[in-house]
């Protein structure tokens, strides 16, 4: 019990030590001449998340570009670009890029599309607490947690505590699998991309809950006022809600496509968990992971981690623009 | 809007058409909720069951024959096993509450900077530091860890000397400094979103930042300021690498670590890992339940004024 209440006294603490001290310089900033003021306060208001991003994120990555110019072999600079240049013609580097084309395209667009199918049509309904809480619950585990569920989903044979093969045994004239009796070990099946497909399935799973939830809130945002309007002109339900409601909840649906994408492209937890890489699965993020901490190549583990990044950047973008765009149509 | 049936009354064929929409639409929503539950609760099953049927039946035959046992739960709880999921348990809270708190708290200021504060280049800073939201946290955590063990050296001149904080706190600024972009990205759209009819109000009556920030911002954005929190919280309580990694070492790792380290060394043992899994997964899911009313009055509500 001790254990717990020096848990305790030390967020409190820590919390009291940091709030105190802020406020203190912030006291400061009140006396400086007018002249820097504004500035004092900006760098008091600003300052601890720009420490924090600045050792955490901004270091590391520029770091990483240094690194990814360096060469695997001996460390030397300057391996140039060839890093870069293997990324491209190695024939896995390129399955993972490709991979990872895919989970880009269906990850975001898919959970989206099903967190706004199930907050539009659960809005009002009865049970919809409960519905909304269900299909957020794999949102709330570790992947760790998600690598065993799935497990009891995928597995193949020689065991037979895979959901999926019995459900398939199930359907009559589903074709065989090379067992025989219509059992597969999925997670091996890569023709079309089979089992990144099945992983994609995974984030989807993880992902949908974030989307219905922020949808819902953002759909019963929308003032009553519009909707009722638009109903009493005539308008059917279906079309309030391409409308008024689709329009109105842009900047919502944005953040959810946005955070969506980069959780896709960040996607590699989920193939470790399951199929480290193995199986033409790999994705750039997992490439990246596995050539990092396994495999020692931290050049070419830099130069993908990189191309993350560059991959991120229009998305992001793009998320601004929305974003801006749609408070100017709300606001006017 | 064409205003065809200024009338009131539908037309039959369109109501027919609304109420079936409705109704195809409410019953595809309940088949997805079950169908992703389905997963989860396989997994419920699978922990009460004994070691024996997991390895040769699936967890669906249970309903045929309800086998059903805690032991799995008391083995990794207690110290037999040599699992002791308790300890790592209260490990978590440790991290992850305190970490919540300070990630929170400092994003809520710079989102206040970033919403209300005007300085020169502020809109491409923030869209600089959303993009970090990229940036992944496996590249992050080797320069953070230096930065906290030896430094920064340029040759051989010490730039920045070692900082020694203890392991949890190094945890809590990890999370902070890989959280940023997250709760930079979902709180600046609420804060600037606030009516600056207010802002600016306040500010005639003479009231400064501060005064701004914690009498008119926080009371405000409240509802939001929950929400990401939970969310934050439950990014931390399920992270594993982080906490590993920071304070991996003398039994100070948080629960999801030892979860995998277990699945790892005891890969086969469904019966121990089933019931782990569960008991890591309580804190998130109970979090999420007793919090959840905070979603629906406006995660992103900000994101549309209402």
């Amino acid at each position: 019990m001790g254990d717990v209440f020096g848990a305790i006294a030390t967020i409190v603490l820590g919390l009291g030590v940091f709030v105190g001290g802020l406020l203190l310089i912030y006291a400061g900033t009140t006396v400086v001449p007018k002249r820097f003021r504004e500035r004092s306060q900006i760098a008091v208001f600003l300052g601890p998340a720009l420490i924090l991003i600045v050792i955490g994120l901004v270091v590391p990555a520029l770091r990483t570009i240094w690194l990814s110019l360096l060469s695997d072999r001996d460390g030397s600079p300057f391996g140039g670009l060839t890093n870069y240049k293997f990324m491209f013609t190695d024939h896995n580097e390129r399955i993972a890029i490709l991979n990872s084309m895919l989970w880009v395209l269906l990850g975001g667009t898919v959970s989206t599309a099903l967190g706004l199918t199930i907050a539009r049509f659960a809005d009002g309904a009865k049970g919809e607490a409960v519905a909304k809480s269900l299909v957020f619950i794999p949102g709330a585990l570790s992947l760790a947690g998600a690598g065993i569920i799935w497990k009891f989903v995928y597995d193949g044979p020689p065991f037979n505590y895979g959901l999926l093969n019995a459900v398939t045994k199930a359907i009559p004239g589903w074709p065989k699998g090379f067992g025989g009796d219509g059992q597969r070990i999925w997670l091996l099946e890569h023709p079309a991309q089979m089992n990144t497909f099945l992983l994609i399935v995974i984030l989807i799973w993880v992902q949908t809950g974030f989307a219905t939830v922020v949808l819902s809130a953002a759909i019963k945002g929308v003032p009553e006022s519009l909707e009722e309007a638009a109903t009493v002109d005539g308008a059917t339900k279906r079309q309030v809600f391409y409308r008024i409601t689709l329009p109105y909840i842009r900047p919502a649906l944005l953040t959810v496509m946005t955070t969506g994408t980069i959780a896709s492209l960040k996607a590699f937890d989920i193939v470790q968990a399951t199929t480290g890489g193995n199986f033409n699965t790999s994705t750039i993020a997992n490439e990246m992971y596995s050539k990092f901490f396994l495999e020692g190549r931290d050049g070419l583990a830099s130069a993908l981690a990189v191309m993350l990044f560059i991959l991120v950047i229009p998305v992001v973008v793009l998320n601004q623009r929305g974003q801006k765009r749609a408070q100017q149509m709300v606001g006017a | 809007m064409t205003s065809t049936t200024i009338t009131g009354h539908e037309p039959l064929g369109r109501k027919l058409v609304t109420v079936l929409g409705t109704r195809a639409g409410r019953t595809f929503v309940w088949l997805l909720a079950i169908l992703w539950t389905v997963p989860t609760f396989g997994l419920l099953i699978t922990s009460i069951r004994p070691e024996h049927e997991i390895k040769t039946s699936g967890w669906w035959t249970w309903f045929k024959h309800p086998q059903s046992t805690f032991d799995n739960y008391f083995s990794v709880l207690g110290k037999r096993s040599g699992i002791e999921l308790g300890k790592y348990f209260l490990n978590s809270v440790r991290i992850a509450v305190p970490a919540t708190l300070f990630s929170v708290l400092i994003a809520a200021l710079a989102s206040y900077a970033f919403s209300w504060m005007t300085f020169k280049g502020r809109d491409w800073l923030y869209v600089g530091v959303i993009a970090l939201l990229v940036v992944p946290l496996q590249m992050g955590i080797i320069p953070l860890l230096r930065l906290f063990n030896v430094g920064v050296h340029l040759g051989s001149v010490t730039l920045i000397p070692a900082v020694h904080v203890p392991a949890l706190v190094q945890v809590w600024i990890a999370h902070a400094c890989f959280g940023m972009p997250f709760c930079l990205f979902i709180l600046k759209n609420f804060v600037s979103s606030l009516p600056s009819e207010l802002i600016e109000a306040a500010k005639v009556d003479g009231a400064g930042h501060m005064t701004i920030f914690r009498r008119v911002v926080l009371p405000l954005s409240l509802a939001s300021i929950a929400s990401l929190g939970i969310f934050q919280f439950l990014f931390i309580w399920n992270d594993f690498f982080v906490g590993k990694i920071f304070a991996g070492g003398g039994g100070k790792a948080p629960i999801t670590a030892k979860l995998v380290e277990v699945s790892g060394n005891r890969g086969q043992a469904w019966h121990l890992l089933t019931a782990a899994a569960f008991i890591s997964a309580a804190v998130p899911l109970a979090v999420f339940f007793s919090l959840q009313r905070y979603f629906v009055k406006g995660l992103l509500a900000g994101s549309v004024k209402g």
